[in-house]
């Protein structure tokens, strides 16, 4: 080794200098990529340790109370729960079929020279900054709404047994309803864009083999696309669930911020995100603020629940996917 | 004859079944599409009728009164910027690990599920988060507890567009690198950066896109501010947060303000993605 020339010593250095640089690349890399760990981590006992004071004061309580009343300091939970499921589920019934046939569109039906324009239009609605959906909804959607949609709804629904309660009340155009539309048209790109990605995996075999047994389009998607697609479908569905109960901008305009437990779909509510939104910097007394942000805890959690579930199902058609080559 | 009359009915409700559900599938694109165009059209024409040089002269005004939107659009770009230059260099490391190092490795299935679900997680929850861990620790609302905010949101976004496209890189340029004895570094730096470089360029404008008209985490970080001001330790005016004052107070000029600001915001948005778009288009030309 004393004997090597001084070529072969710098050579050695400059390998143990290449390979501190590997070693020192790799952790930097690594350190910030674990990153994403701590942050969710962080993110977990902040929103604790802030909404602390509010879940030992009410205890369990908290999701199941319907008082708000930062004068005397009573919070629960319950209507800001109630708005942010109501909306999001009126989004999903409106969203999923839209979706559905827009996928279907993109995927069987459209030529060829149409499917990349439309494809884009259709995601560029996902790309418009909510708080636009939010002043368009109040400036715009809420007249039309008012003037013209609620009163067909309330003539011709408004005398039915069950229905009818849904659709009681003054038509402002400011409301659960409103909001849920507003969701709807934020979360139809989400969905729509997964449901054609998946709709693409069925293997293009059994979809011909299909129709060379005289099966009509409809019939191909029904029987044979969407069996086949059927999990990472539903994936993509509680995806834009996920999306739609986080939602703040555009749903703070339209849903009304009214804490009240109503039936009806015209009556003004609130969600999580808009009584943050709405309350929080304005918050007198750190019960309210401490209050505030337990909602927002309850928020993460739940979006966390979702989208978990949205991730493992769409997980299972790319091992799927994976496994066919 | 009874019998082939009967498969006749069956043929023709077949039919009928299909054309009325693909006729629904066109009317569901229309439908999809109307609401892009209404939403576009309301946005340009009332933003346009709103657009004047004052509003990069001057700063918002009082209630009632007339001004711009300078010290907004200032304090918007400020932010922006460095939520951009925090969280760019962190996902693109981060996203070269999962994708270079991680490729098989439990935790990094972990990260990528997490990221994933941390991409879609409510933006207002990162604004509770900021607030808890700056404005509380600093007692004051600023301009940089805004843009970490922002920065928490467009990581995600580059963290997942950057292992994506590395891993569009073939391993063969990789392994003929290796083979000329470049060290793990230097092929990551200097061959696969390169070959994935337009991909996360798109990544990290989709991000600066996505936080662009985030309103949501900016409203208990960086507050807003009256006046101009570029001190980021300070109240800080932004583009979306003024949007929403505006559109929710009772004052004309306000509204007309609040739709200027929203064109604004939109068109850099589409803009944006309309680039990132384009970016990505190129390399799977070639």
């Amino acid at each position: 080794m004393q004997g090597g020339s001084v070529d072969g010593n710098s050579a050695d250095a400059a390998l143990t200098r290449q390979h501190w640089l590997d070693k020192s690349f790799y952790w930097v890399t690594a350190s910030f990529a674990g990153l994403v760990l701590v942050l969710l981590v962080s993110i977990l006992i902040s929103l604790f340790v802030g909404g602390w004071q509010a879940l030992t004061t009410f205890g369990p309580g908290f999701v199941v109370t319907d008082a708000w009343n930062p004068v005397s300091e009573e919070f629960g939970a319950l209507v800001p729960i109630y708005g942010t499921l109501a909306s999001s589920i009126i989004a999903l019934a409106i969203a999923v079929p839209i979706s559905l046939g827009i996928a279907l569109f993109l995927t069987e039906l459209a030529p060829d020279w149409l499917r990349r324009p439309v494809g884009t239009a259709i995601e560029l609605l996902a790309a418009i900054p909510s708080i636009i959906y939010g002043m368009w909804g109040l400036f715009v959607f809420a007249p039309v709404l008012s003037e013209h949609v609620q009163p067909w709804l309330q003539d011709t629904f408004g005398d039915w047994a069950v229905i009818g309660a849904l659709f009681q009340g003054p038509p402002i155009g400011i409301g659960m309803l409103p909001a849920g539309i507003i969701l709807a048209i934020m979360i139809i790109p989400f969905i729509a864009a997964i449901m054609r990605d998946v709709f693409l995996t069925t293997p293009k075999f059994v979809k011909e083999s299909a129709y060379a047994m005289g099966a009509t389009t409809w019939e191909v998607v029904r029987h044979v696309v969407l069996p086949h697609t059927r999990v990472a479908v539903t994936g993509g569905i509680f995806l834009g669930l996920g999306r739609a109960l986080g939602e703040t901008m555009a749903v703070t305009f339209v849903i009304g911020n009214t804490h009240r437990l109503s039936v009806s779909l015209f009556e003004p509510g609130n969600s999580i995100a808009s009584t943050l939104a709405n309350e929080f910097t304005e918050a007198v007394g750190d019960l309210h603020t401490s209050s505030l942000i337990a909602l927002g805890l309850v928020l993460f959690l739940i979006t966390f629940v979702v989208l978990s579930i949205a991730k493992l199902l769409l997980m299972r058609l790319e091992t799927k996917g994976g496994g066919r080559g | 004859m009874a019998d082939a009359s009967g498969s006749n009915w069956r043929y023709r409700r077949r039919r009928i079944l299909n054309v009325f559900n693909l006729t629904g599938s066109v009317i569901a694109t229309g439908f999809g599409l109307f609401w892009l165009v209404w939403i576009l059209w309301t946005t340009l024409s009332a933003g346009a009728a709103a657009i004047d040089w004052t509003l990069f002269t001057e700063n918002t005004p009082a209630p009632g009164g007339r001004g711009g939107l300078a010290n907004a659009i200032v304090g918007s770009l400020i932010m922006v910027g460095l939520a951009t230059v925090i969280g760019t260099p962190i996902g693109i490391f981060a996203g070269t690990w999962l994708a270079e190092f991680g490729r098989k490795k439990p935790v990094a299935a972990v990260i990528r599920f997490i990221n994933d679900i941390l991409l879609s997680a409510p933006s207002i929850i990162m604004g509770l988060f900021v607030y808890e861990l700056v404005v509380v620790t600093t007692r004051q609302f600023s301009g940089i507890a805004g843009a970490l905010a922002l920065a928490i949101i467009l990581l995600p976004v580059v963290i997942r567009t950057t292992e994506e496209m590395l891993r569009l890189v073939p391993n063969s340029l990789r392994e003929a690198a290796l083979a000329l004895g470049a060290p793990r570094w230097k092929v990551i730096t200097l061959i696969a950066y390169r070959a994935a470089l337009s991909g996360v360029l798109t990544g990290v404008l989709l991000g600066v896109a996505r936080i662009a008209g985030e309103t949501a985490p900016l409203l208990f970080t960086a507050l807003n501010n009256q006046f101009w001001s570029t001190d980021i330790t300070g109240p800080m005016a932004n583009l979306p947060v003024v949007i929403f004052q505006f559109a929710m107070s009772p004052y004309a000029e306000w509204h007309t303000l609040a739709w200027a600001g929203a064109l604004l915001i939109t068109l850099s948005v589409l803009a944006l993605s309309i680039i990132a778009r384009t970016l990505l288009r190129q390399p799977k030309m070639d």
